[in-house]
């Protein structure tokens, strides 16, 4: 069996390694995946300046869009890749963080502009609120029945959002007006998002390296010895499900205020599930760059599609051609992949190595 | 007099129309090394299930230290200080070695603290690290544990649950696949940490390895309690004989 390494920790060698400016490719792919802070910085850096060079509002949209998935993407997998519990009910926190934001905009007659983004932390506190009993009841199932479980959420909430008094019904909402200049429309919500991502792949970051991080890669791979061992296995799933579904209701949130009107059908969308769960997987689950690779390439894709080529659904296609690619060369994800083939051949070196040493004596 | 740190009395478990417990009373005996042993499917592993809260019994009752420990949690089973080893290893075969020793320290974590704590302080680490050597993993402490051999897994699984100091272990089958020169070593392994006062309970299928490391065996047989006594008694045991050991030295004679 080929080791997936979702996980790349090569505590005592791999230091001793990297000090010794290892020339090898696997160094600077574990590099790469465990990037130091200054290359995060000098990449934030430059997603800050994008929109001051390039201010064509089809590319700034498109850029919108990709930071909004890369985010989503990131959420998602810090507890469906961490835990192995694949969720396809993320979608509801995502138009719970739509409905916060429309609802309480007109609720309180907010008149658009900079201070609506005050609402996102409160789309966060609304879904992670909803996501401790959602989780509760389907996290006391396994891996399969899971993913059928929130699925059944996800249909639950949407006919609630199209049949609740408050909500609007199928005549959705309509926001009150950006008020931003045309000229840089996107660009308030281009650095909103920005901000929601840098925060999720910091929190993503953190957790991959935290005691919790490790004590869901244990769920993931035997939950029974885990609990055995003394892991607290429901508190944790439930407590990762929820802090998960925060900044995917804060991009919710942006959304339903850049897109100025809901309607349900489009806030609890069936096919952000899966697409989320593509870019994820694509890019590499378990990972902190698989996602946020996989939603850049796919969204950006995606979207110039549909400008270019007219056609909407294309991009399902293109999806699907490329998930069968991955899953048949790459089963473990992009990354992981790639990952783990440097580091088996890095071994086999190691083994010849050593075995000539010994022949050699 | 010897003190008994585990008592199982009269456990009963069917599966279906399958009994594979009728009935078994087994003493555990503080300090000792105690061997379990019995034809396949003679319900070793159920016992240990039932002990270890794996699954739930019938009828019966499991003491420790006097006080009834029946059907709880596996992780209350574990805080009491009893671990134990699968028959087929389970490890977490996408961490690293050292990581799968370090998730048998995220007992006492508190909830959301410990999203803010880095995984393994560098004494946990240091401990990690000693309880590899000690059964001679911690070259391999790097490697993901899915890559390690059976063997090597067997060791792990015995490392892991050494970390949080059990007092009584229950191992099953830690020398199955196991190559005769580590058999040797684990053995050795085990007797060194019964000395240090740790209690084992073991089930074995290797008769040299059962009759020359335990103190004490207990023979199984469909789900009952056919002999128990010092490794000579019950080896010479006609019972046993008949039930067991004839068809096993056989066995071993032809392999
Ligand atoms: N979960 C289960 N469901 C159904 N039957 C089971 C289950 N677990 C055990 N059994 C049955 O109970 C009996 C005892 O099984 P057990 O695994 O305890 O045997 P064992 O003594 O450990 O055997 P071995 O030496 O082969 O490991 C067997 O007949 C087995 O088929
Ligand atoms: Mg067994």
């Amino acid at each position: 069996m080929t080791s997936p390494l979702t996980r790349v920790r090569r505590p005592f060698a791999s230091a001793e390694q990297e000090a010794a400016g290892d020339p090898t490719p696997t160094a600077w792919i574990s590099l790469l995946v465990r990037r130091p802070l200054w290359r995060s910085v000098v990449l934030v850096l430059l997603l800050i300046l994008i929109p001051l060079v390039i201010t064509g509002a089809t590319f700034t949209t498109i850029a919108v869009y990709c930071l909004m998935y890369m985010g989503i993407a990131t959420a998602w997998n810090s507890f469906s890749g961490f835990s192995g519990y694949v969720s396809l009910g993320h979608a509801v926190f995502f138009g719970v963080g739509a409905y916060t934001m429309a609802l309480l905009s007109t609720h309180w007659n907010m008149s658009g502009g900079l201070s609506m983004f005050a609402l996102l932390p409160l789309a966060g506190v609304i879904a992670a609120l909803i996501a401790i009993p959602y989780g509760y009841v389907a996290l006391r199932t396994r891996r399969h029945t899971f993913v059928v479980i929130t699925i059944a959420f996800f249909f639950i909430f949407q006919l609630l959002a199209f049949n609740l008094s408050f909500t609007g019904g199928s005549a959705g909402v309509v926001l009150p007006n950006g008020q931003f200049s045309a000229a840089d429309y996107n660009d308030p919500f281009y650095y909103a998002c920005l901000v929601v991502l840098v925060l999720t792949v910091a929190v993503a970051a953190g957790i991959r390296r935290s005691r919790f991080g490790l004590q869901l890669f244990a769920i993931r791979d035997d939950e029974d010895r885990a609990r055995s061992l003394g892991v607290k296995v429901n508190r944790v799933k439930i407590t990762s499900f929820a802090v998960s579904a925060v900044p995917v209701a804060m991009m919710g949130a942006v959304w339903a205020f850049f897109i100025g009107q809901i309607y349900p059908q489009f806030a609890f969308n069936p096919a952000l599930d899966v697409t989320i769960a593509l870019m994820a997987f694509i890019g590499g689950f378990g990972t902190i760059i698989g996602p946020l690779l996989g939603a850049l390439v796919l969204e950006a894709l995606q979207r110039y599609l549909n400008l270019y080529l007219a056609n909407a659904d294309l991009y399902l296609v293109i999806y699907g051609l490329l998930f069968l690619v991955v899953i048949s060369f790459l089963p473990e994800g992009i990354l992981p992949s790639i990952a783990g083939r440097l580091r088996q051949r890095r071994l086999r070196s190691q083994n010849s190595t050593t075995v000539s040493t010994q022949e050699s004596r | 007099m010897t003190d008994v740190l585990l008592e199982v009395r009269g456990l009963h478990r069917s599966f279906g129309g399958v009994k594979a417990l009728a009935g078994c009373t087994l003493d555990v005996i503080e300090g000792k090394i105690n061997g379990l042993i019995g034809p396949n499917g003679s319900g070793k592993t159920t016992m240990f299930n039932i002990i270890t809260g794996y699954e739930r019994c019938d009828e019966g009752d499991v003491l420790y230290r006097g006080s009834s420990i029946r059907n709880r949690t596996p992780e209350a089973i574990f805080a009491l200080g009893i671990g134990r080893t699968f028959q087929l290893t389970r490890i977490f075969g996408r961490l690293s070695v050292l990581d799968n020793m370090l998730v048998a320290t995220q007992r006492n974590e508190v909830w959301l603290r410990s999203m803010l704590r880095p995984t393994g302080s560098a004494s946990e680490r240091a401990h990690a690290m000693e309880l590899l050597d000690f059964v001679g993993l911690a070259r391999l402490s790097g490697e993901l544990a899915g890559s390690l051999s059976y063997g090597q897994r067997k060791l792990l699984e015995l490392a892991y649950v050494l970390v949080a100091d059990p007092q009584l272990i229950l191992l099953d089958e830690p020398a199955g696949g196991v190559n005769p020169s580590l058999i040797n070593q684990l053995s050795g392994k085990i007797a060194e940490l019964n000395q240090q006062g740790t209690t084992f309970l073991v089930i074995e299928h290797n008769m040299e390895f059962v009759m020359g490391l335990c103190h004490a065996v207990t023979v199984m047989s469909y789900g009952c309690v056919i002999a128990a006594g010092t490794p000579e008694v019950v080896r010479a045991d006609p019972k046993v004989l008949d039930a067991y050991l004839g068809g096993t030295e056989e066995d071993e004679d032809e392999s």
